[in-house]
């Protein structure tokens, strides 16, 4: 069930995100960052963690999570330090995939070469 | 990809690969460009130090395709840049130099690489980009073409240096239709210099409009009450057959440049056509310029090729 | 003849209009079905991969972490293999927006920058499509954050 949840979930946030780069001027880049911030909304708000309960990685691996991650992280740390916790909160939950995307990055990128 | 196209019987060298066995895709259109003049001037029995002139130019910021081919082939140089029009830029500077008693041997030629375009222009290679309906793909080739006061082959016999024409379009991903309104411009003033009819060539051919472009082309020319034949066709369509996933066609400096150079060459010396009408587009802008939003200008030269 | 600024703008209008009658239309409803269908089976992935390490005992706060490190490492070795570009192709933001995608801009810059050097080309250029993504989605979480303590 999750599965089929997670399939729906994630290909409309995709679909969501093609429909935009037809229909609009955005670049994917634009569209990318639109996605972020409007994760990083929903998630301030509330709403993306029952998304995420509901739909599992459907919710959580699509760049949207990733925003609304950022966000999970700078209010569980503001609420444990206060103000310090806004800045310290940010690589809480995303330090991780960030850390790998470096460092996997730099070996693939020292392995192989582009080609088509 | 193009030497599985359609012309591929008519290019003198088919390339492996993109690299070239270069560490870098710009030194792999650098070795191409050298290539190509390297056969060219063999092909007419030359040597470089019979060049008087070495005319070329490139896509590439600085032109370094060009110069650091012209390093290797060591005649005297001047770099050009129309963006993709060069081909047509450099073929009419060469004859203009020859006619006015300037030179006798002129070497034009100009190269473009798909990888090291989509680098500049675009985003790196192995990006998750989906080409858009409107987009071309920069043919990867190079072309050289030696231009000399007497022989028998196809001589220039005609030119018309284009104007800069932006009417304002914006959307980098569809050249075709910015640099459609030029080729429109040039190819008016050129029928209406020269009191032709397009009729009255073999072939018109535009050099990298694409599917777009050409219809562009198309609609511009029906309200100056011009209408293009059987005998129009564009060098970006001509390049790769409709099976090829290219979006709307080819693109770059090499795609008017093999295809008139190499196809449109040979097909005249084999006396299928005598009389070419060869419009060169080019897309006068930078990835510098685009970003701060400014509309993409257009060039178009044309030029006549007869083979008496 | 100098140019005649009001005739350049009738041009322009003209012409606009011209390319936007002719200009071919993205096929809308097959780049949504195969972006959806793409993205849907990338996080049909992820969720076996979740699911991989909530069986192991992981709360699924907790194995959030992981799972996006492994969906990371796959994005980066299907861009070095050179397959994701051709899946970017086919199915659009189905590639684009799952963090695959992002770990595909982040791979896709380094591999192709390391060419003009390891620190002034990979090193300062691996950002150059991720980038914008977490200035943006930084800014807004802290600004999130400081309105949620402001409220509270």
């Amino acid at each position: 069930m999750t599965y089929i949840l997670a399939f729906l979930i994630g290909g409309l946030i995709c679909g969501l995100g093609q429909l935009i780069l037809d229909n609009t001027t955005f670049t994917p880049g634009h569209m990318l960052v639109l996605f972020t911030v409007l994760g990083a909304v929903l998630g301030g708000i509330g709403l993306y963690e029952p998304l995420i309960k509901l739909a599992g990685a459907g919710a959580l691996i699509p760049v949207s999570g990733f925003g609304s991650s950022l966000v999970r992280g700078v209010m569980v740390e503001s609420q444990k330090l206060g103000w310090v916790g806004l800045l310290t909160g940010v690589f809480e939950f995303t330090g991780l995939g960030l850390a790998a995307a470096v460092f996997f990055g730099t070996i693939i990128a020292l392995i192989f070469t582009p080609r088509s | 990809m193009e030497g599985k196209g359609p012309l591929a019987s008519d290019f003198d060298v088919i390339l492996p690969d993109l690299a070239m066995g270069q560490r870098t895709p710009e030194r792999a259109e650098t070795k191409i460009l050298e290539e190509a003049c390297n056969i060219a001037l063999s092909a007419a029995n030359l040597k470089p130090e019979d060049l008087e002139y070495m005319l070329a130019g490139d896509l590439l910021s600085q032109i370094i395709s060009s110069s650091f081919a012209a390093r290797q082939i060591t005649a005297p140089y001047l770099g050009l840049y129309g963006a993709c029009s060069t081909a047509a830029e450099s073929l009419i500077l060469g004859a203009m130099l020859i006619d006015g008693g300037f030179a006798d041997t002129v070497l034009a030629a100009t190269s473009s690489h798909y990888q090291t375009a989509e680098r500049q222009y675009r985003y790196p290679i192995e990006l998750n980009i989906q080409r858009k309906v409107t987009a071309q793909v920069t043919v990867t080739g190079a072309s050289a073409a030696i231009l000399k006061s007497q022989g028998t082959g196809p001589r220039i016999t005609c030119a018309t240096v284009g104007r800069v024409i932006d009417l304002g379009i914006k959307d980098s991903s569809d050249m075709g239709s910015a640099m459609a309104p030029a080729a429109a411009d040039t190819l008016f003033w050129h029928l209406s210099d020269t009191n032709t009819r397009p009729e009255d060539y073999d072939l018109v051919l535009t050099g990298d409009l694409g599917r777009v472009g050409t219809v562009m082309l198309g609609e511009v020319l029906k309200d100056k009450g011009i209408v293009l034949g059987p005998n129009y066709n564009d060098c970006g369509l001509m390049i790769f057959s409709q099976d090829q996933d290219v979006g709307a066609g080819g693109s770059g400096c090499a795609c008017s440049g093999v295809v008139a150079m190499g196809h449109i060459y040979k097909s005249m010396l084999r006396g299928l056509i005598k009389k070419v009408l060869l419009i060169s587009t080019g897309a006068l802008f930078s990835p510098l310029s685009f970003q701060q939003g400014e509309t993409i200008p257009g060039i178009a030269h044309a030029l006549v090729i007869e083979q008496a | 003849m100098p140019l005649d600024e009001a005739e350049l703008g009738r041009r322009q209008a003209r012409y606009q209009e011209i390319v936007k009658q002719n200009k071919p239309r993205p096929p809308i409803l097959r780049n949504f079905l195969l972006a959806f269908v793409v993205g849907g089976a990338i996080c049909v992935i992820g969720q076996a991969v979740l699911e991989f390490f909530t069986a192991r005992g992981l709360t699924v706060d907790e194995a959030a972490g992981p799972t996006l490190a492994v969906m990371i490492f796959l994005g980066a070795l299907a861009t070095g293999l050179g397959i994701y570009d051709d899946l970017g192709e086919l199915s659009g933001a189905g590639a684009a927006v799952p963090i695959t995608g992002f770990s595909n801009t982040i791979v896709a810059a380094a591999m192709d920058f390391k060419r003009e050097g390891y620190v002034l080309g990979m090193g300062s250029k691996m950002f150059i499509i991720a980038g914008p993504v977490l200035v943006f989605g930084i800014v807004s979480a802290v600004l999130i954050g400081i309105i949620r303590m402001l409220a509270t």
